[in-house]
């Protein structure tokens, strides 16, 4: 008894479960290593910089415009991502067509294909004269070499992190409920914002968070899209690229530490929302 | 309101899950429908609700045929045997949301809307958890939320699907006399599903005893009780001893008693000698010196209003189940092991082929 007190500590609350310390300390090497040490290696490598110096890379206009259309377009992305992918992830569940599981492997595709291959698809189809450009030109509109181009392609790596993270949670949706709401006189659409939205709601969130954070990463599907023109069209990692193959090791290191801090308030932010949403539903 | 349920057949596939039902519910009865697992129970629920359709027949509401009305204009409450209820929403909104969707030119303001939910809550005793949601309150506080939610669309039927299933005794039996007073205050018309016989008989007033969706028997707890129309009944029923004997004449004799043997489920009672069985509720057999069949005590329980014996019977294959009054039981000074004799006082004889399983 006394024993079981005193191993008890702020640490360590008691449990059945064996090996805390043994996994705890492996997770804990192993993010050291794999995240961590990383991350402040970066961080050191910018410190190089003086304060000046520091400002003068990151709050360069050329940096802030790639900010711009980094943050912006992935957040337009995730953004599509989360009405297309609840909708693709709804038919996926709720009804029984020919060629569904073709239809299941479709969605995972923009996960295993290279992004630069689908870089180059997606290039080819919405230049100019490809399929689809050249009918979006004669109605004025370009897509291919400009902002847009590169939100299509960002909506095409994010997809299957909404439809994945929502399906098992429509799955798991009870038709009693929505039974319920029908034999309590609401309407279809009545029953899917009052009853069905709300519960896939997290799920929903944390796929908009996952969509929005591989895209703002993303490199190689992008870069073949965007014509990464400066100013215009070029994104933060093709930026730290740039510096890199110039030798500007520290320039490179400070705009990713900007980026980093930047990423990571949005994340945080993201996921407060997911809990406060998550609250409100409880576990049953 | 009436409800008239007229021939309904419904299939999934090739199971006939309801076959060529036809029910009379009478305005302000409540009526029970049990059966075990798979007699089509829930699903002619289900059917009455407009939750499901059938594949033949009609479900009358007062004379109208009900097919064209969708499920949210019957005006029927349906409570769910999981009770379904909206979990990111407080107890209030539960409750409070067949009012908010209904047509804008029927809607309440908010301030009735509130007084109507308030009232209904205070009803169902769970005014104070107003604001709790759903994964805060135990099974019997959830299932109560279900019927408030029901009930606040003012329905004329009220269906339930297994209301008390899943929870325990004591939270049930009082669910079970809240849920009568409800029904004859509100001048509901009501019609619940379930397979617990003891629930049944003690709350409807009258009973529908389903096995492979038809109906088996109609009537009230007594009659169905008391004269169960088919073994069928008597074995769901429970509380009866079924003992193997051979039916001679039409006719078997049990522990002392002559019994006629009954043609059922078109099996006839056949002219000769025939195996059949008898039925003997424990209360109806007695313990007396000189019965006409030698018995031994094998199991005592006398704890609770009445004394449960278990006997052994030669040619019985299992346990005879015999229920005495305390002072009966106390005046035997009965012990385990002790040879006895007994007589029957009612019994039913069956021919073997109309007995299920």
């Amino acid at each position: 008894m006394t024993a079981a007190a005193a191993r008890t500590s702020f640490w360590r609350k008691p449990s059945i479960l064996p090996g805390f310390g043994l996994s705890m300390g492996f997770t804990l090497l192993y993010l050291s290593f794999i995240v961590l040490i990383p991350l402040a290696a970066l961080i050191l490598r910018a410190a190089g910089l003086s304060w000046d110096e520091f400002i003068g890379v990151v709050a360069d206009p050329r940096a802030l415009a790639a900010y711009r259309l980094s943050f912006g377009a992935s957040f337009l992305a995730a953004a599509v991502n989360i009405v297309f992918g609840v909708l693709t992830a709804w038919v996926l569940v709720r009804y029984d067509f020919p060629l569904k599981r073709f239809v299941e492997g479709l969605v995972d595709l923009p996960f295993a294909l290279p992004t630069a291959v689908a870089g180059i698809a997606l290039t080819a189809l919405f230049a100019e004269n490809g399929w689809i450009g050249h009918i979006l030109a004669q109605a004025g509109l370009k897509v291919a070499f400009t902002p847009l181009g590169v939100v299509i392609a960002l909506v095409f790596i994010g997809l299957p992190f909404v439809v994945r993270t929502v399906q098992p949670v429509l799955q798991d949706l009870n038709k009693e409920v929505e039974e319920a709401a029908a034999s309590l006189g609401a309407n279809r659409f009545q029953t899917f914002r009052r009853v069905l939205l709300p519960a896939i709601l997290p799920a929903a969130l944390t796929g908009f968070a996952l969509a929005f954070a591989r895209a703002l990463g993303e490199y190689g599907s992008v870069i073949f899209i965007a014509g990464n023109l400066p100013m215009k069209s070029e994104i933060v990692p093709l930026l730290i690229i740039i510096k890199l193959e110039q030798f500007d090791y520290a320039g490179a290191a400070a705009i990713s530490v900007a980026m980093l801090a930047a990423a990571f308030v949005l994340l945080f932010m993201i996921n407060l929302l997911q809990r406060w949403s998550r609250a409100r539903i409880g576990a049953f | 309101m009436r409800i008239d349920v007229r021939d309904v057949t419904k299939r999934f596939d090739s199971f006939i899950a309801v076959r060529g039902f036809t029910l009379e519910v009478r305005p302000g009865e409540l009526v029970a429908l049990l059966g075990p697992s798979g007699s089509g129970k829930t699903t002619l629920l289900r059917i009455i609700a407009g939750l499901e359709q059938a594949d033949e027949g009609q479900v009358l509401f007062d004379g109208d045929d009900s097919a064209a009305k969708g499920v949210g204009e019957r005006r029927v409450g349906f409570v769910f045997q999981h009770y379904a209820l909206f979990k990111h929403m407080t107890v209030f909104e539960n409750v409070a949301f067949g009012l908010r969707v209904a047509p804008a030119e029927r809607r309440m303001s908010n301030t009735d809307i509130k007084t109507r939910v308030m009232s209904l809550l205070s009803l169902v005793q769970l005014d104070t958890l107003a604001a709790r949601y759903p994964s805060q309150l135990s099974g019997g506080q959830r299932q109560r939320v279900a019927l408030a939610r029901a009930l606040a669309i003012e329905p004329l039927v009220l269906l339930l699907d297994e209301p008390f299933g899943a929870l325990d005794a004591k939270v049930r039996k009082e669910l079970r006399r809240w849920l009568r007073r409800l029904h004859d205050d509100m001048g509901l018309t009501s019609i619940f599903v379930t397979h617990d016989q003891e629930e049944a008989l003690e709350l409807a007033d009258r009973v529908v005893v389903m096995n492979q969706g038809a109906i088996e028997q109609v009537g009230t707890p007594m009659e169905v009780y008391d004269t169960p129309a088919t073994p069928f009944v008597y074995e769901f029923l429970g509380n009866v001893n079924r003992i193997p004997c051979t039916i001679t004449g039409g006719a078997a004799t049990l522990w002392g008693l002559a019994v006629k043997a009954e043609s059922v489920n078109g099996a006839v009672v056949p002219p000769g000698d025939a195996p059949g069985f008898a039925y003997v509720r424990p209360h109806d057999i007695e313990i007396a010196a000189g019965g006409a069949q030698k018995a031994v005590v094998r199991h005592i329980g006398a704890a609770g209003p009445t004394a449960r014996l278990e006997l052994e019977v030669a040619g019985v294959p299992a346990l005879v189940e015999v229920q005495l009054s305390r002072q009966a039981f106390f005046d035997l000074h009965l012990r385990v092991g002790q040879a006895i004799a007994i007589t029957a006082r009612g019994a039913r004889v069956f021919p073997a082929a109309s007995v299920p399983g």
